[in-house]
């Protein structure tokens, strides 16, 4: 395997409505820091790839579009997943390891805010069983928190812990959206939304975009930051089916987990893309962490949850804070489909 | 005439059609007959709705199908109080995961209940068949209790 670091990280800050500014307005500057950033010449990058959703654009190829922020003149190698930008990384990681390229400008972007996020997620569904019916992405969590209260593995009063936990956090984190210091006396008064979540147990809808800049060989440490490598990166799925599974369990975040060699090394800390409240507990079980594990020190998804790059960015958040010499070892996790029906997990490590 | 305008209709649409395939099917031609099917793994699981391969091990399910139903317990649900556009009724009403007798499976469907209050996981219900069933998931408009049914 050849070593592969992440060079560098680039984001927005996350807003609820960006009104002001494309898509392709918000990743001119953050592709160009990425690049600028990771030392490496832009023409000298080998490969682009990048993760998002025509569903929320409302139109077919709406992702051809993006490529106008890279300026595409001389021709680049390029491709794109309909998937969050983890998957692209993934996908960009796969061809630094074939040998093709030594570098690789991964982005992800999404602006929910244009139409109506909980409604347009049914259109991720199976199209004969589920799609029909109108499951949204909140009933469809909300299931799966039912499942958890039912088992005795989580109570309500912990799911506001959770969220009050990450926003708190969050209030260190300047692009976060959803910060502050909240009760959960207070928020456990709220009313559901579809029970038995309400509102504090829901990422907030956020428009923003995030890139990172892949490092193999030579272009290794030209960057302004310490290198970061990727010591083990895997990524598994379960049945879409949800009444097949048990939701109250993530077999694919473990397997992941397991093939990216979580517990080959010290978990100092984990970046989980746990959009819902409940979801935390899950993956940490599903990857074995122990009491103690600092989790998500960026705030994660409850603080800011741009579709479709929310994943990317807990990689390149948790590169970020090795790279800061806040630790030398951590995870960081990618979650697609509803109740966490697809996961990737990343192994990260400095020098 | 030379005054007449020639006009004619223009939908916009995505106008095609899916094939179903053998296994959903089977499946879909049974809703339209008010039965609901399911299929065996190798391994002798029976899954509703049926899929072509078992989620557990990737094999192949095998051409034994069964009747399950039309009565289940309810597994999980989440109540919706407010019914968006896109659901299935306009009245609050839950979703929920149905494993119906004889499957070993959930199927993701409705619960008509018209209160949160009775709803609770364990409960028995019954499938409600539309007047007019097509093949499709719809055919059953929602689960209602089932009368004297109690919880499992």
């Amino acid at each position: 395997m050849r070593d592969v670091a992440i060079a560098s990280f680039a984001q927005t800050k996350y807003v609820r409505n960006q009104i002001h500014e494309t898509e392709v307005d918000m990743l001119i500057p953050i592709t160009r820091e990425a690049i600028e950033r990771s030392g490496i010449p832009k023409p000298e990058i080998g490969f682009t790839c990048h993760g998002s959703s025509d569903y929320m654009a409302g139109q077919s190829f709406a992702f051809v579009g993006a490529v106008d922020a890279l300026g595409a003149f001389p021709p680049i190698a390029e491709s794109h997943v309909e998937m969050d930008g983890a998957w692209a990384l993934y996908e960009a990681w796969v061809k630094i390891q074939c040998g093709e390229v030594d570098s690789a400008l991964v982005f992800g972007f999404g602006r929910a805010s244009m139409g109506k996020l909980r409604e347009t997620m049914n259109l991720q569904l199976d199209p004969y069983t589920m799609g029909p019916l109108g499951l949204d992405a909140i009933s469809m969590a909300a299931l799966q928190a039912r499942a958890l209260l039912d088992a005795g593995k989580i109570s309500e009063e912990q799911m506001a812990e959770i969220a009050v936990r990450n926003r708190r956090v969050a209030k260190d984190n300047p692009v976060a959206q959803v910060t502050g210091d909240f009760e959960v006396a207070k928020l456990l008064a709220e009313p559901y939304i579809v029970s038995p979540l309400r509102k504090h147990d829901c990422p907030p809808i956020s428009d923003g975009v995030s890139a990172v800049v892949l490092a193999a060989g030579d272009a290794i440490g030209r960057g302004d930051s310490k290198p970061v490598f990727i010591r083990g990166i895997d990524h598994r799925i379960d049945s879409h089916q949800l009444g097949s599974r048990d939701l109250t369990v993530s077999p694919s975040t473990k397997l992941a987990g397991e093939k990216a060699g979580v517990h080959a090394g010290p978990v100092e800390f984990a970046e989980l893309h746990a959009p819902f409240s409940h979801q935390e507990p899950i993956l940490c079980e599903a990857l074995g962490l122990e009491e103690g594990v600092l989790i998500n020190p960026s705030g994660g998804a409850l603080a800011a949850n741009p579709m479709m790059t929310a994943g990317l960015t807990r990689i390149g958040e948790a590169a970020s804070h090795i790279a800061a010499g806040r630790a030398g070892r951590g995870i960081a996790h990618a979650t697609s489909g509803p109740c966490l029906q697809q996961n990737l997990v990343c192994v990260l490590e400095g020098e | 005439m030379a005054d007449e305008l020639l006009s004619a209709p223009h939908v916009l649409e995505y106008d095609y059609r899916r094939s179903l395939g053998d296994t959903l099917s089977r499946f879909f031609t049974g809703l339209r007959d008010r039965e609901i099917l399911g299929v065996k793994t190798k391994a002798g699981r029976v899954l509703v709705p049926p899929a072509e391969y078992d989620p557990e091990t990737g094999e192949a399910t095998t051409e034994d199908w069964s009747a399950v139903g039309p009565e289940g317990v309810v597994k999980s649900w989440a109540w919706v109080a407010e019914p968006l556009g896109r659901h299935p009724l306009d009245r609050p009403f839950a979703f929920a995961l149905i494993q119906l007798d004889g499957a070993d499976t959930a199927l993701t469907h409705v619960v008509d209940t018209g209160d949160e209050s009775a709803m609770q996981t364990g409960m028995r219900v019954t499938a409600k068949w539309a007047d007019e069933t097509v093949g499709a998931i719809r055919d059953i408009v929602a689960f209602v209790p089932t009368p004297g049914g109690g919880s499992a």
